[in-house]
């Protein structure tokens, strides 16, 4: 498990909106602790008994330590509730919603990056330990998310990392079919400014007791494929990889839906990410299909090595 | 004015001048005559340059230096008949030709790994970033106060650049960074900034892209369409648009790819290894783009991406699925995502089937609707199939991309080479008088002449509570607000009036530019 579990403490920012609400309920219906909320100028009412506050600042000083803020906030207000967060001390956020402009992101960069926080997302669907808890919105219905993510097996684990919300869920569901086990599915957003990108989260797998290797769905566009090749290359990440590029059909200079999905000027090609990854050692399946079979394939060539001291 | 996110060079020029940076004089022309005049204002040379967005303008004969009018009018007829990449060309700018001392490459970047931006920037001249990759200096942007002027001055000491010129060169370095934050630019490249030979900083070429989710910021840019994409906005892409800022329930994404070198060419498919022109309707960006990969795989060709997901309303994808069949010459419809949605997927079935049986579809359409609810999408298209000539075939999460992808191609040659031709919506005759009530973008009709008590128990059963009976009909139950935005469930109430043979509710959902 990475990230998130019971027993971290969570805030929710947009706490009475719509979403905001909706979310918070079923957050905790999956295992989450939601210790507060917060909106400004909402301070003062609860929302399903939990305490609503104007500033991030006040909820620590009322309910003490939080360790994750996530945000259900229009996203034009995302930067400055992020920086109430981040300046309040909160060390990990997790800022759901979609067309933050890029400049607000990179703000928000810095301001973490100075008082030492990360985060994850724009748009990003979240986080879920199968089992344990879930930030953001992965899976929908509590139910469904139990139905359809496996927990932890011993010895057939994997940790997801994706650049698409529903890819996130799609791996861990066909994944869950196959047999596999999951430790933590982390949705990295699409935008083409995010905190965790796919490297950060890959190093976090690899120190993760639970993990036993890691499944990636990338995507054209950006860099995060080849740094996560550029890591296994330095030895920084071992454990075996298996990923799907998606956008092999993809045109240049074209935006497909994700922000951060377009090939330019050459760079951030589907060949270029699957070359690097190949390179690196990871297992490329060239149609997603072909992703569960694979990785159980993988995770049993690991086991005799696993038992061996 | 800037039809999408992406800049003209002569835009770009027109916001680096108001930024203070200097920039040749000139103006685009439309047309060889007006080419002629601009070249007779500036008088002696002139350089005539193609508006596209295309990398490498000079190599492909975009760009021509001549000396007089006549020669001027001549260039400007050449470059308006050319065709780059995916560009027709419109428009040439006309500038004053300078005496060029030095030139220098500037961009501002976003480092995705960073998290920053980035200014790339070689003093040494010289044109073609691949070529200089390693005099390229990559020097970090602070987000609030820009790039630092010692770091400027250290790549100009060791630049051919004299000395003397290196203040004004610095400042007009911090103007294009300066400009790049304040306009939310997701690049700007000035490529070169020059150093005239009377000593002049000017600004010669300019590329830029605004961050499509800042443009709603950014009201004196004039961007019509806040979309990056590599070619004016197509007619179709227009609507699109349209319909994805009137509705902000879900995301719709709609871009025309390439075909044979221009979006939205019609009729142009069987040509070199394709199997055909497909519409594809995505879900989720990962998953459409997933999708697209495993149809292609087959050998057939997009005429469009699309991708509707986030929960939108049965409206929006009607449209879409509209907007996607106003393409000439598909030879299927190809509906995939992500396939493991949290979403109830009969909202996208029901629109799917409203736009299929409304255009009488008569090429084979696979949908996979995985997730949540897909049983009762899958039945919903396959009982709107079969009452319209196509051959329809829904399918669930556990059909995987590549299954489905077989499936369309068998379809696709069972039905012989038909090609679908955009046709007008079928309207029945009972629009345009009696019973209706507005919703936003449209307006709902019932046909009260043909409710007999049955029927009117089938409308009310299926309109989840929105109608109440009134004297043997159906009417509306709540108020005008409440109804407004209940496209979803009034567009269920058609398809669901439809499939028991009853097809007395009419929810008419135009489509701007379409209809």
């Amino acid at each position: 498990m990475i990230i998130i579990d019971q027993t971290r403490r969570v805030l929710v920012q947009g706490i009475t909106g719509r979403e905001g609400r909706a979310r918070t309920r079923l957050m905790r219906e999956y295992g989450t602790t939601v210790v507060a909320g917060c909106t400004p100028g909402k301070g003062g009412q609860d929302v399903e008994s939990i305490p609503v506050f104007d500033r991030v600042a006040e909820a620590v000083q009322s309910v003490g330590r939080i360790d994750v803020s996530v945000l259900f906030v229009p996203a034009k207000l995302v930067k400055v509730a992020a920086i109430d967060a981040i300046r309040a001390g909160v060390k990990l956020l997790v800022l759901v919603p979609d067309r933050v402009p890029v400049w607000d992101a990179m703000e928000i960069a810095a301001e973490a990056a100075t008082h030492g926080a990360s985060f994850v997302g724009p748009n990003t669907l979240g986080v879920l330990s199968p089992g344990r808890a879930v930030l953001g919105m992965i899976g929908g219905r509590a139910e469904s998310a139990r139905e359809w993510f496996n927990e932890p097996i011993d010895g057939r684990t994997v940790g997801v990392v994706s650049r698409s919300g529903g890819m996130t869920s799609s791996c861990g569901y066909y994944l869950s079919r196959a047999g596999v086990g999951l430790s933590t599915l982390v949705h990295v957003g699409g935008d083409s400014v995010i905190g965790l990108a796919i490297p950060d989260v890959a190093a976090m797998f690899q120190q993760d007791p639970e993990t036993d290797a890691i499944v990636v769905f990338g995507e054209i566009g950006g860099s995060q494929e080849e740094r996560l090749a550029a890591m296994m290359t330095r030895g920084h990440v071992t454990k075996p990889v298996i990923a799907y590029v998606g956008g092999a059909a993809a045109t240049e200079g074209t935006r497909f839906s994700h922000a951060g999905a377009i090939i330019e000027g050459g760079r951030g090609t589907h060949a270029g990410k699957v070359e690097a990854l190949t390179a690196a050692g990871a297992t490329v399946v060239e149609s997603f299909g072909e992703l569960p079979a694979k990785t159980l394939e993988v995770l049993t060539q690991l086991q005799p090595a696993a038992s061996d001291p | 004015m800037p039809t999408v996110a992406r800049l003209h060079e002569y835009q770009g020029k027109a916001l680096l001048a108001g930024a203070g940076v200097a920039v040749p004089e000139g103006a685009p022309v439309t047309n060889p005559s007006e080419a002629a005049a601009m070249a007779r204002r500036l008088g002696g040379r002139v350089v005539l340059k193609v508006q596209a967005w295309v990398t490498g303008r000079a190599a492909m004969g975009g760009v021509r230096f001549v000396e007089t009018p006549d020669q001027a009018e001549e260039a400007a007829a050449a470059l308006l008949a050319l065709k780059l990449g995916h560009f027709e060309i419109r428009e040439v700018l006309v500038e004053r030709a300078l005496d060029i001392a030095h030139e220098l490459f500037v961009s501002v970047a976003i480092d995705d790994e960073a998290r920053a931006p980035i200014l790339l920037l070689d003093a040494h001249g010289g044109s073609g970033i691949e070529q200089r990759a390693g005099s390229v200096h990559r020097l970090p942007v602070d987000v609030h106060t820009g790039v630092r002027d010692d770091a400027l001055a250290d790549v100009l000491r060791t630049s051919p650049i004299e000395p003397c010129h290196h203040g004004m060169v610095i400042e007009s370095i911090r103007a294009i960074v300066t400009l790049a934050a304040g306009c939310e630019a997701r690049s700007l490249e000035v490529n070169p900034l020059v150093v005239t030979a009377q000593g002049d900083v000017v600004a010669v070429d300019c590329r830029m892209a605004i961050d499509d989710y800042a443009v709603f910021r950014h009201p004196e840019l004039g961007i019509e369409i806040a979309r990056e994409l590599d070619h004016p906005a197509t007619r179709l892409e227009r609507w699109a648009y349209r319909v994805e800022q009137l509705d902000h329930r879900g995301t719709f994404y709609f871009a025309q790819l390439p075909v044979n070198g221009t979006p939205g060419t019609p009729g142009t498919t069987g040509t070199t290894g394709s199997r055909g022109l497909i519409g594809f309707h995505g879900a989720g960006g990962g998953g459409s783009m997933m999708s697209m990969d495993a149809i292609s795989r087959l050998g057939f060709q997009l005429a469009n991406f699309c991708d509707t997901s986030g929960n939108p309303s049965a409206g929006k994808v009607y449209r879409a699925a509209r907007i996607i069949l106003a393409q000439d010459g598909l030879v299927g419809y190809f509906g995939s995502g992500s396939g493991v949605a949290s979403q109830e997927q009969y909202h996208s079935a029901y629109g799917l089937a409203k736009a299929f049986a409304e255009l009488e579809l008569s090429i084979p359409a696979v949908i996979r609707l995985g997730g949540n609810g897909e049983d009762r999408a899958v039945e919903i298209l396959r009982d709107i199939g079969e009452q319209i000539p196509a051959e329809i075939r829904g399918y669930r999460k556990d059909d995987t991309p590549a299954f489905i992808a077989d499936r369309f191609a068998e379809l696709v040659e069972q039905a012989n080479g038909a090609r679908w031709s955009p046709r007008a919506r079928t309207i029945p005759g009972f629009v345009g008088s009696g019973y209706r009530f507005p919703i936003t973008h449209g307006t709902v009709w019932i046909d009260h002449d043909r409710c007999d008590a049955p029927t009117t128990a089938l409308v009310i059963g299926n309109s989840s509570g929105l109608l109440v009976e009134d004297n043997g009909r159906p009417v509306l139950a709540v108020s005008a607000d409440d109804v407004a935005d209940r496209d979803s469930e009034l567009v269920a109430l058609e398809i669901e009036c439809r499939r028991a043979a009853r097809p007395v509710v009419f929810v008419d959902l135009p489509v701007e530019g379409l209809d």
